[in-house]
């Protein structure tokens, strides 16, 4: 299987989102970049609104995190509830 | 000739404050943790206050409640002083944009008589029950001052009541033409009314309590509990059926806003619980003294304002955040 990668600008927000990261997928591994945090993960990798939440302590809307995003590879599945790169289907 | 770009990547010696570290360890930390946490001078203080010569300026002993770890209180929102102030000023425009809109649209004009009359009997004297809020939340900011995590907490807390006191009067000003008259009106109501005078009595008890604990348990979890249910959903439901519709896009702020202060409260009290049986129990007694003097300081207000079953379901409701807390009844 493939890795999928998604990159943040490292900054305050973004930590919280890369905690939920960690939290719901133990195959993610994060890379401190100069100025990014470049997270991959084996097969798939999954951003969920309500863990983002818990981290952040606010409501927190999905769409709000390409405010921070710089890169990822994988195909995109992006709903309400969270945001999701897997490869193939 | 070829040029290589590469990039180079610094380590920082350190991560954060080093009292941030010894907490968190040596990670980039947020700047919630860099604001609120271990920055409150805990010894060497050199003289006793004089308004409190038995204690330390700071002093965690200005309460029964005994924590390990005062720094467990972590304000689940997150809040210092940025995130608040970014957050209020996103909630007041939108609150400023419904009092436009109602005075442009001279929404006031359209209120029945029935429905004005209640706003001016039992809306506008609130206020001044906001503005004991403020003061009983300042008062255990000011007996916090050894724990930020807490004292911030407590500060906005504050300055939100004051907020709610004074969109309170914007309805007065909105509704009597910028007189100010209904605001006279309103104190009148606040000192006279028979119905006001319960928790007018409940309000000043809560000032003179010396336990901060406690007089957060009285303010924020009991009585805060049994008037948002009273106004927040049951007032704003009476007006919705009587054509006072319009009046909630005012009372909005205030609404939402105690949803959201809520979840605060309920942490504060889960962590102290969990802490100890000891703590557990004398929150349990400040509950139980507390809602049987909420229940004799609301039982007119709540008659008079909407029905005889209002307060009954208002108690339901703190029932159910108390359940919710884990503190049974």
């Amino acid at each position: 299987m493939s890795k999928v990668m998604i990159g943040f600008q490292d900054n305050d927000e973004s930590r919280y989102i890369v905690a939920a990261i960690e939290q719901d997928n133990p195959t993610a591994v994060v890379h401190y970049e100069p100025a990014i945090i470049r997270v991959e993960s084996e097969g798939s990798l999954q951003i969920n609104r309500e863990t983002v939440e818990e981290h952040l302590g606010n409501e927190w809307v999905v769409q709000s995190i390409h405010v921070n995003l710089v890169t990822l590879s994988g195909n995109i599945d992006e709903d309400d509830d969270y945001f999701r790169l897997q490869w193939g289907s | 000739m070829t040029i290589e770009i590469k990039t180079s990547k610094i380590e920082p010696i350190r991560n954060t404050y080093a009292h941030i570290a010894r907490r968190f360890g040596d990670k980039p930390a947020s700047r919630y943790q860099e604001a609120s946490f271990d920055n409150a001078a805990q010894i060497n203080f050199h003289y006793k206050p004089l308004w409190d010569p038995d204690r330390e300026l700071n002093d965690p002993g200005r309460t029964a409640i005994v924590m390990g770890d005062w720094y467990a209180f972590k304000d689940p929102r997150q809040f210092y002083y940025g995130t608040y102030v970014q957050n209020r000023s996103a909630m007041q425009e939108k609150a400023e944009g419904n009092f436009a809109f109602f005075e442009k649209r001279e929404l006031g004009d359209h209120l029945g008589e029935e429905v004005r009359q209640k706003v001016q009997t039992f809306m506008l004297p609130l206020r001044h029950a906001e503005q004991t809020a403020n003061l009983n939340n300042m008062f255990c900011c000011s007996c916090t001052n050894f724990v930020m995590a807490l004292y911030q907490a407590l500060i906005f807390e504050g300055m939100d009541r004051l907020g709610n006191a004074q969109y309170y009067s914007r309805i007065g000003l909105a509704l009597d033409g910028n007189t100010g008259d209904s605001l006279t009106a309103a104190k009148q109501e606040w000192m006279e009314n028979p119905a006001w005078q319960g928790l007018r009595a409940f309000c000043e008890k809560t000032l003179i309590v010396k336990d901060w604990f406690e007089t957060f348990i009285a303010q924020n979890v009991v009585l805060d509990t049994l008037v948002n249910d009273l106004y927040y959903r049951q007032l704003d439901a009476w007006l919705g059926r009587n054509g006072g519709q319009d009046l909630l896009m005012l009372t909005d702020f205030m609404s939402n806003r105690a949803t959201e202060s809520q979840r605060w409260v309920d942490s504060v009290i889960k962590i102290a619980v969990k802490e100890s049986d000891a703590n557990a129990d004398l929150i349990r007694s400040w509950i139980s003294t507390w809602r049987i003097r909420a229940q004799q300081a609301l039982e007119p207000l709540a008659v008079a304002m909407i029905s005889e079953t209002a307060l009954p379901e208002a108690f339901a409701a703190l029932e159910a955040r108390l359940q919710k807390i884990g503190l049974e009844a």
